[in-house]
């Protein structure tokens, strides 16, 4: 069952314009979070925030196999997958601010991001809190036969709990259109998860008949061809997927977690930042394959910089919701 | 009510008609739990819907109450009108986090953009002789939470009222039953009809005392007062029908009226239901009262097996008969 993937995606081998929309992704996904950690640093922002800068690819490589119907769940690290999916940055750095006009008129907040028309069941800030929301949404597009694939986001944090091996179960036992996306970025918080996690995580997935898969999580085409096939097979009713990305976390657990020397080196984020970047990765494959310049992905760069600062603007500048607000939206049609 | 024309149904029956009324009505409606399908449920509350609707709405799951809970709540989010079974209402331990985290706080989170239109259908009462984990009366902890409603009928008509009106609702709603009043037999007539939450039932009218019970305690309470008419006492009996909403203006209203009101509910007497309703009718009707507000609920032990110990544990109509009559001494 655990298989490497194959890094070539099936099509668009050279067409470049599905790579370099990526490329961008991606880059609005760095460029948004070092502008919320600017934020924090200036104590602009209420509240901390979970950075997904160094695994955009795995976000990007994901959503980019989706239909937009398609449904994901994210996690408290979940910026990246809200914007992957196609959030605005505006709505979401609004949200981020506590502002009315935030994807959730400001009451969830930076862990909390949910967006209907873009398939976001919403980010969740309980650890593997949202296996079961996307398991069921698998289950009513199986019901319903829309055709919908469900995408559940989770940290290698989540294998400790016992509630997604539940959810395996029944996706397993009832075919759903469902795949698994496990983002290991080597860290529970602040613990190294080979000190909490026993055996082999694929062999998790595929104790339930799930097909499962490891990816390199820093490679965006190797992300879209693994997810591509899942998401295909799944839509064909060929059932779940486990895909273990394999990936890193370039800050700490959160924006305020800076001194991390206790419990990884300064060489080990060094590393991954000089070799394994996404985007230079990317980059470096647009420029080989001729499929790109250097002055087109500096364009890309400036013209995303320029969307962020927008977007910053467009959010500090928004009114907060009034007090009155509190009460409402704690019941449906009331 | 709607008329009647002489039929009886028990709980149980009630339950099962207003769940194949929905489901007929509503192809969106699925039941998931344990037990359920073939086996129509240990207490065969469902029995023959899955005959009817098919195992794809009529699933039996694995032992996995966390798990499906939370599917449940997935499923409720993207067109699907689930009711989850939990087999004993002891086991809504396990899907705290589904219930209390998530289904509760979808609505509010998103800022009002995703809903969560299920049913959460258990069961409270002891003295089955089940024992600690199979006997409690866990409803108080959903009151807590904002988000949820809860709802609890007294009678075979309540039920299947109120789990109709449950099914219909767009939030998530826990919906509690008395295992020991499934065979309860109560009139329910033919006919469609809702129950609107939030509106209390004056189970039986009085001027001497308000009764504010719930559930298994309302026919405690209307027990104890044929015994309080014995003595001269006339005795207001009030089910609540819905936690919340909770119809405080009814509650006050009686308690103005007798100036003396008892509160009964079969949760934990600490912290609970009956303490809370307590407060509302302390605040509400102070000045009106002649003696302090009183509340019964299960003894604050562990429910024990040994028949005359679990016996100890709940109100009775001779205890809730005393209560009432020194409080109207």
């Amino acid at each position: 069952m655990a298989t490497a993937v194959d890094p070539s995606p099936p099509d668009s081998q050279t067409a470049s314009e599905p790579w370099l929309r990526m490329y961008r992704r991606m880059v609005t996904i760095r460029l948004f979070e070092e502008q919320v950690n600017d934020l924090y640093t200036r104590a602009l922002m209420p509240g901390l925030a979970h950075l997904y800068i160094g695994e955009e690819a795995v976000a990007v490589g994901i959503c980019e196999a989706l239909r937009q119907d398609d449904y994901i769940t994210s996690t408290h690290r979940g910026h990246g997958h809200c914007l992957a999916k196609g959030a605005a940055p505006d709505r979401m750095f609004a949200e981020l601010l506590g502002k009315e006009a935030g994807y959730c008129k400001g009451k969830g907040g930076s862990m909390h991001i949910a967006d209907p028309a873009t398939g976001n069941l919403g980010a969740n800030a309980i650890v593997g809190g949202s296996t079961g929301i996307a398991t069921g949404a698998a289950f009513s597009a199986k019901r319903l036969g829309n055709g919908r694939v469900s995408v559940c986001f989770f940290g290698e944090g989540a294998l400790g709990q016992g509630a997604l091996y539940e959810v395996l179960n029944m996706a397993s036992l009832w075919k759903l259109p469902v795949v698994y996306v496990c983002e290991n970025n080597l860290y529970n918080e602040y613990t190294h998860y080979s000190e909490v996690t026993a055996g082999d995580i694929l062999a998790r997935g595929a104790a339930f008949g799930l097909l499962a898969e490891a990816v390199d999580g820093q490679d965006v085409r190797a992300v879209h061809a693994a997810a591509r096939r899942l998401v295909d097979r799944a839509r064909r009713g060929e059932g779940p997927a486990l895909l273990l990305a394999n990936t890193y976390r370039y800050f700490g657990h959160h924006v305020g977690d800076v001194s991390r020397d206790y419990y990884r080196s300064k060489q080990e984020e060094q590393q991954w930042k000089t070799e394994r970047d996404p985007i230079q990765i990317l980059g470096a494959w647009l420029i080989g394959q001729k499929l790109a310049d250097g002055a087109r992905l500096e364009e890309i760069h400036a013209e995303v910089k320029a969307e962020i600062d927008r977007a910053v603007q467009f959010a500090t500048a928004a009114p907060y919701p009034g007090a009155d607000k509190v009460q409402q939206d704690v019941y449906a049609g009331e | 009510m709607p008329e009647n024309n002489g039929r009886e149904l028990t709980l149980a029956q009630a339950i099962r008609e207003a769940l194949a009324e929905e489901m007929r009505r509503d192809s969106r409606v699925v039941i998931l739990g344990e037990d359920i399908a073939e086996a129509g449920h240990p207490f065969k509350v469902l029995t023959g819907l899955v005959e009817e609707f098919g195992a794809e709405r009529v699933l039996d799951t694995p032992i996995s109450e966390a798990g499906f809970t939370g599917l449940a709540v997935g499923a409720a989010m993207t067109g699907l009108r689930p009711v989850v079974d939990i087999m004993f209402g002891d086991f809504i331990t396990l899907t705290m986090d589904q219930m209390v985290n998530q289904a509760a706080k979808v609505h509010y989170m998103s800022g009002g953009k995703w809903n969560v239109p299920m049913v959460l259908r258990t069961t409270l009462g002891a003295t089955r002789r089940s024992a600690a984990q199979h006997s409690q009366s866990l409803h108080a902890w959903f009151c807590h939470i904002p988000g949820l409603k809860v709802a609890l009928p007294s009678t075979p008509y309540d039920a299947k009222g109120l789990l109709k009106t449950a099914i219909r609702d767009d939030n998530p709603v826990a919906f509690f039953e008395d295992k020991m009043m499934y065979r309860l037999k109560g009139p329910v007539p033919e006919e469609e009809y809702t129950i609107p939450f939030g509106v209390a039932d004056i189970k039986r009218a009085g001027d001497d005392i308000t009764i504010v019970a719930t559930s298994s305690m309302v026919q405690v309470a209307l027990g104890a007062a044929k015994l309080l008419e014995g003595a001269g006492i006339s005795a207001e009996v009030i089910d609540p029908r819905t936690l919340w909403p909770l119809d405080e203006k009814t509650l006050i209203e009686s308690a103005r009226k007798t100036s003396r009101v008892m509160v009964m509910d079969e949760g934990y007497g600490r912290y609970g239901v009956a303490a809370e309703i307590a407060s509302v009718i302390s605040e509400g009707a102070f000045f009106d009262l002649e003696v302090p507000v009183k509340k019964l609920g299960a003894m604050h032990v562990p429910i024990p097996f040994s028949p005359p110990l679990e016996d100890a544990t709940v109100p009775t109509e001779q205890s809730v008969f005393e209560t009432a009559r020194a409080m109207c001494g």
